[in-house]
């Protein structure tokens, strides 16, 4: 139990910094990216190739995919996502499906279908571990990479918080006319964010080809665990982010423990239930609060009509 | 003042409406001449068209783009499997299983209606892969490998093929005939109203939910009874493949192409991804990317599709489903 606890919130890191480049993506540049989930795995092939195709040091492969993401990011903004968000809602969705549908096939017939993986290339990380009283292992790996999830997570806040760049895209985030009036160009200000969150999406595919095995159609999984650790911590705040990600890490640690199939069913559940309970919450406060709603909802059913 | 009245409809929709008439009864006998192959092509292409014609309703006509509705495609074939092991012949479980999709929708559309655009896209989905893992736990679908309809195959192949074929065609033209009535009618010009501005549609006195749920739970039911019809040429039930995204994909392409919120643009966007798909299909992923970018450029470049290129040029919208006031 403690153990399934511990991993889970390792696990917990890992799903912060793949939701975090969506949660940057929806909060500064109003888009959902559905395509968020290949960047990862596009992010891991990249860093594969360079180790197997190239023959590089994992470290100085990560080193170079990172901001080959991040030109990907910066690209995909200027070309495709610029063009859709003029069009409404509907069609960054239709869109980055496409864009979607386009990865994951294209990635298919250049690195072919079978699993991928760094475990092989990064020694005796994968299965090395500490032991901690009680009889509890955690693994190096994990233990790692939560580390490096809290440190990359902080670094992005301080660069939100801290710095010009910060301020100009919190100013487009609160209001963008208003942010274009003091000088602030928001198209500079998209880029960047597109290119932080694919980098990050990256990043997040580079540990999970690290933990386990990438495929070219893993994407639409990601995507799906990267918008649950979104929605349950929060829109728009990194530190939600984290914590979404670790409630996530720990629904599935502790599905697992049920059954080996519960894992992502307990995942989708918590997401679900937590999606059910902002709706209730903001249908309760539409009528006046708990109190006024559960009055209206036993003695006067036709109150219930208002705002639905 | 004359007061104004809605126009009776063009010369040129009417042309078009006696059209497709000649073409349902011309495919209704071709069975009689045609071979195995077209026979089992076609069907193909008439689930395709029923896919496509009801996320139009849903995405072009109710601004719901769910990216879910492989979850009804599952759920129908699912309850099928269940109908028809419990001993119902497996023609009516198609349409009773779609039905119970459909309940399945209704249930879900008090929760996810009440999301926002982004929102209900990905929640929808979560939703299809919560119900696909919880499918996979029944025995019966024995996890991942699925199961077949076994009782199918007491049937004669000639016969099977023919009836799932008149069954397509007729669906298919009941879907696109029930979406006409619908459209026309008091939902279709409140649907309308509130895809173009919900607050304003709410102004003037619609009760958008009762609207959106209609649509959503009718298009369930068409998709549903798409899904089933597919599942009976197929006969295998896998979870990963009925409940898998690429429904959603297949749909938005088809749509998007087409023309979203035009009446015969999914029509039109079917036949090209059809048409795609016997020429290019052997490429496998290369031609699934080809669809993809295809996509892109349309969304980004030609967003109103093919029936965009000819209202581009001036011209009304064959079969629209607008009010034409004149005096």
């Amino acid at each position: 139990m403690l153990e399934a606890i511990i991993q889970g919130t390792l696990l917990g890191g890992y799903y912060a910094v793949l939701a975090a480049g969506l949660s940057l993506m929806f909060g500064v540049v109003r888009f959902i990216n559905l395509a968020h989930g290949d960047m990862a795995v596009l992010g891991a092939m990249i860093a594969l190739w360079f180790v197997q195709g190239a023959g590089l040091h994992v470290g100085l492969a990560i080193a170079l995919t990172l901001p080959i993401m991040g030109a990907i990011g910066w690209a995909m903004q200027r070309m495709i996502f610029e063009r859709a968000l003029r069009g409404g809602f509907l069609i960054p969705i239709l869109t980055t499906i496409g864009l979607g549908a386009a990865l994951q096939n294209g990635m298919f017939g250049l690195f072919g279908s079978d699993t991928k993986s760094l475990g092989a290339y990064i020694g005796n990380l994968s299965w090395a571990s500490w032991e901690i009283p009680g009889g509890i292992f955690i693994g190096k790996l994990p233990g790692y990479m939560f580390l490096t999830a809290i440190l990359v997570l902080g670094a992005v806040h301080l660069l939100l918080t801290r710095t010009a760049f910060g301020r100009a895209v919190r100013a487009t985030a609160t209001d963008s006319e208003a942010a274009a009036l003091c000088g602030i160009d928001a198209r500079r200000v998209h880029r960047g964010a597109a290119a932080i969150a694919v980098a990050l999406a990256g990043l997040a595919g580079i540990f999970l080809a690290m933990r386990a095995q990438v495929t070219p159609f893993a994407g639409p999984m990601l995507l799906i665990f990267a918008f649950e650790a979104v929605v349950i911590g929060g829109i728009g705040s990194l530190r939600g982010t984290l914590i979404g990600g670790i409630a996530l890490g720990l629904a599935q640690s502790l599905g697992a423990m049920i059954s080996p199939q519960f894992s992502l069913l307990a995942g989708h559940c918590v997401f679900l239930a937590v999606l059910a309970w902002r709706l209730l919450t903001g249908a309760a406060a539409d009528r006046g609060g708990w109190r006024a709603t559960i009055t209206a909802l036993v003695f006067h059913k036709s109150m219930l009509r208002g705002k639905s | 003042m004359t007061k104004a009245h809605i126009l009776p409809m063009p010369v040129q929709d009417r042309l078009i409406l006696w059209a497709a008439l000649a073409l349902l009864a011309g495919l209704a006998a071709l069975p009689l001449i045609a071979s195995a192959l077209v026979v089992d092509k076609l069907t193909y292409l008439f689930i395709l068209i029923m896919f496509a014609a009801m996320w139009n309703l849903l995405a072009g006509y109710a601004g719901l783009v769910s990216v879910g509705q492989q979850a009804f495609i599952g759920l129908g074939g699912y309850a099928m499997v269940r109908m028809v092991d419990a001993g119902l012949p497996p023609f009516p479980a198609i349409f009773l299983g779609a039905l119970a999709a459909g309940m399945v929708a209704w249930v879900m559309s008090w929760f996810v209606l009440r999301m926002k655009a982004g929102e209900f896209a990905i929640a929808t989905w979560v939703i299809a892969e919560a119900i696909r893992s919880m499918v996979s736990f029944d025995p019966l679908i024995q996890g991942e490998t699925g199961t077949s309809i076994t009782a199918l195959n007491a049937y004669a192949p000639e016969m099977r093929r023919l009836t799932i074929y008149l069954l397509s065609l007729l669906s298919m033209a009941f879907m696109i005939w029930g979406a006409w009535a619908l459209l026309h009618g008091r939902t279709g010009a409140q649907a309308q109203a509130i895809r173009d501005d919900e607050e304003a549609a709410e102004s003037v006195g619609i009760t958008t939910f009762a609207v959106k749920q209609r649509i959503y739970v009718l298009a369930s039911i068409g998709c549903a009874v798409a899904g089933t019809l597919w599942l009976a040429s197929a006969i295998t039930f896998q979870p990963r493949t009925s409940f898998g995204v690429q429904w959603s994909v297949f749909m938005l392409f088809m749509v998007l192409v087409g023309g979203i919120g035009t009446f015969i643009g999914p029509i039109l966007g079917a036949l090209l991804f059809f048409a795609l798909q016997e020429i290019f299909g052997d490429f496998g992923a290369w031609y699934m990317a080809g669809v993809g970018i295809v996509a892109i450029l349309f969304a980004l470049y030609l967003p109103n599709g093919i029936v965009g290129l000819w209202l581009n040029k001036g011209r009304a919208e064959p079969l629209s489903m607008r009010k034409l006031l004149g005096k």
